[in-house]
């Protein structure tokens, strides 16, 4: 079966994320002081080939341990779907 | 003594490396290509600085799959030399070869320059032509050597002397304003807990003329020429 694995990479809370608090200046500047704190991650679909949405999403979790991610500075986050 | 400097698709320093040692320190030099697997009878790998693989989705991730590598993974073990500068560092740490990773840097500007390091630990193979406490003036370029770790893991880097560089004012003083790109403990070198891999944002390839700056990037090479088995 066909399924759309979306996997989102992020740099770990305990990480310093400059990207995210450039973002976030800028936007503070923009007038959106609403905003509390941003983010920026990676964000990776996969179209794969697997027998269940278990096997897809066991097979991305792997693809994330040895390569998508680094999880020494990053967490991830995967969704199956079709 | 040989040396085998490795190029891979978008390494930027690999010549200057292999101009380093053999030129100007009067060494055996081979260069080495990333699809091969053979490392030629060399007792130190040099990873040289670059952009291998473009950078792609992080540095020094891709490179990490490359036929050498492995290679360079079984000759580690073993107790073979590795140094890695800059890209070649955060090969390093991507192959998980060494601990920590390199991150942006916290001003996000690509930095060149030329730093104070301080000799942290000059009793290993990539140090002891240094003192400990030495002053070295050695020059950076890039934009991801934001070192970084757990803290347990920085912990024990500190505890077991792995810290080899720190970056310091002309002082000797690891200040804040004198941390080019953020890195924690202002970290700027490391080793394994073996001592036989090492990763240096700073480029002593990069200073080993006088005529261009400063030599005291010999002292890296002299160290490791002086403890080669």
């Amino acid at each position: 079966m066909q399924f759309l694995v979306k996997v989102f990479v992020t740099p770990k809370p305990s990480i310093l994320d400059p990207q995210g608090r450039a973002i976030e200046h800028s936007l503070s500047s923009l007038g959106f002081e609403q905003v509390q704190s941003v983010r920026v991650g990676k964000f990776i679909t996969l179209q794969l080939d697997a027998p269940s949405a278990d096997r897809a999403r066991d097979l991305a979790s792997r693809m994330c341990d040895q390569l998508l991610a680094n999880t020494v500075i990053e967490d991830y986050r995967v969704e199956v779907g079709r | 003594m040989r040396w085998g400097v490795v190029t891979f698709p978008g390494s930027l320093d690999d010549a200057d490396a292999v101009y380093a040692l053999r030129d100007v320190m009067g060494q055996d030099a081979v260069a080495l290509w990333h699809k091969d697997e053979s490392l030629q009878g060399a007792r130190c790998i040099v990873l040289p600085g670059g952009f291998s693989y473009g950078d792609y989705l992080r540095c020094g991730a891709i490179a990490r799959f490359s036929p050498i590598m492995k290679s360079i993974i079984a000759f580690a073990a073993d107790g073979g030399l590795v140094l890695g500068i800059c890209n070649g560092f955060q090969i390093l740490c991507e192959a998980h070869l060494l601990p920590g990773a390199l991150t942006r840097n916290r001003t996000l500007s690509f930095v060149c320059e030329r730093v104070k390091l301080r000799i942290e630990n000059a009793k290993t193979p990539f140090t002891r032509a240094c003192r400990d406490g030495d002053l070295l003036r050695i020059p950076i370029k890039h934009g991801e050597g934001s070192y970084t770790a757990p803290d347990s893991e920085i912990r024990q880097l500190e505890e077991r002397g792995q810290i080899l560089l720190r970056y310091t004012d002309d002082a000797g003083v690891p200040t804040d304003a004198a941390n080019p790109n953020g890195s924690l403990h202002s970290i700027a070198g490391v080793a394994n807990h073996r001592f036989n891999v090492c990763g240096l944002m700073p480029h002593p390839e990069h200073a080993v003329e006088a005529m261009l700056g400063g030599e005291d990037g010999r002292r890296i090479f002299q160290s490791i020429i002086d403890s080669a088995p």
